[in-house]
């Protein structure tokens, strides 16, 4: 039997849920392990070393506030994601390694400590990826998680924004063992579409990893890098951006320049945000968006 | 001077005021622009509809990137090289170009305008 996890959270609800989960034979775990259907959470944009109270007077204390959020979700994720920007650029590398140091420390609070992390353009950007590989590890990868192929794909360590000729050969490498149904998911930094180029929201060899994911009938993107949320479709693949947790952008090309949206102190934390994304077999995925509470 | 030869040497001298004439048409209007941390220089180029221009563009500091996407021109600028792009603007209106090769904080900041008239 499987159960999803909002149910499970109804049950809970109402008391006595996780003992009527836990006790029925053959009912999917929540959690790690178990049936086909799981929920991970995506945090993005976290810019750790910033500073511009303008935009965010609490830029140390943003990031702490979502961890505390998620490590008090009812049920765990079975993974947690950071697609990017995980530190704010300089130019010093000493800087660099002691801002993805300190960012290390404050995301091992977690309580959920199967976390992935992906690179962005300010982690990587102006050493192409030597410091994030050092703390985080690779900038692309894959992984299986119970029926789903992740595929994290790097399209910041060269400045220029894009993947690359040998980056996409090792995609192709590896969607070529992939069935047309397999249940693929991508996580990336950058847009892998031309959302906004005159605003540098886009991937310019971007359109060559879609069209090589085109023939796979079951494949969603999540990436962040444009700091809100935006949802869009390349033929039948959906892209989905999440929020920052440093400061939000303007909607796409709305405004003559991509400035961040200033601190409202009468909203404070407003636009900031990480969502949890359900996945269903065979391929749907449930997203709740959460706000960072002040 | 006879008359036969000062009408051979005025039909040579109109004949290349005229090859001057063409190359002119023909040679767009060179514009330099400066690449600089986190700054283009001039932020703000004046450009005629229908008329060829390329824009010359030095990067003194760190590798930098020009896109102008609604003309499809775009290239890098490395230091010491200077880079060229030539096209014909075929719309009228205010259009952004920008670095696209991050280069910095500092770098989202980095744009500047076409005003296409």
């Amino acid at each position: 039997m499987t159960m999803h996890r909002r149910d499970f959270l109804k049950l809970a609800a109402l008391g006595g849920g996780a003992v009527f989960a836990s006790s029925l034979p053959g009912c999917a775990t929540l959690g790690a392990g178990g049936g086909d259907d799981f929920y991970f959470v995506q945090l993005s944009d976290t810019h750790w070393g910033f500073n511009g109270p303008v935009v965010n007077p609490d830029a140390r204390g943003t990031l702490p506030k979502a961890i505390a959020e998620v490590n008090a979700l009812a049920v765990q994720p079975d993974f947690i994601v950071f697609t990017g920007d995980l530190t704010h650029t300089t130019d010093d590398p000493a800087e660099r390694r002691k801002r993805m140091r300190e960012f290390k420390e404050v995301a091992a609070s977690l309580k959920n400590r199967n976390v992935h992390f992906l690179a962005g353009e300010h982690d990587a950007a102006l050493d192409r990826g030597e410091a994030f590989r050092e703390n985080f590890g690779e900038t692309r990868y894959t992984f299986d998680h119970k029926g789903v192929h992740f595929i994290a794909l790097d399209n910041v360590s060269d400045p220029g924004a894009r993947l690359g000729d040998e980056q996409l050969a090792w995609l192709a490498a590896d969607l070529a063992k992939q069935p047309k149904d397999a249940r693929i998911v991508v996580l990336t930094h950058r847009p892998l579409f031309d959302l906004a180029p005159a605003w540098d929201w886009a991937t310019r060899d971007g359109d060559k990893a879609v069209e090589m994911l085109m023939p796979y009938q079951n494949v969603v993107v999540f990436y962040g890098h444009i700091h809100q949320e935006n949802h869009h479709m390349t033929g039948h693949i959906a892209h989905h951006s999440a929020k920052s947790l440093i400061f939000p952008l303007p909607a796409p090309m709305s405004q003559p320049k991509r400035d961040p949206v200033k601190w409202d102190p009468e909203h404070p934390y407003r636009g900031l945000g990480f969502r949890e994304i359900e996945a269903e077999a065979p391929s749907k995925y449930e997203i709740k968006e959460l706000e960072v509470k002040a | 001077m006879d008359a036969r030869r000062r009408h051979v040497l005025a039909g040579a001298v109109a004949l290349a005021v005229a090859a001057a004439g063409v190359r002119a048409a023909a040679e767009p209007r060179v514009i330099k622009v400066v690449a600089r941390k986190f700054v283009f220089l001039p932020r703000e180029i004046a450009l005629k509809k229908g008329e060829p221009v390329t824009i010359e563009l030095t990067a003194p500091e760190v590798v930098m990137g020009f896109n102008a996407p609604d003309f499809k021109v775009r290239t890098d600028i490395i230091p010491g090289t200077p880079a060229r792009v030539t096209f014909t603007p075929d719309k009228a209106g205010t259009f952004t170009f920008l670095c696209d090769v991050f280069c910095g904080d500092g770098h989202e900041g980095m744009s500047g305008t076409l005003v296409v008239t």
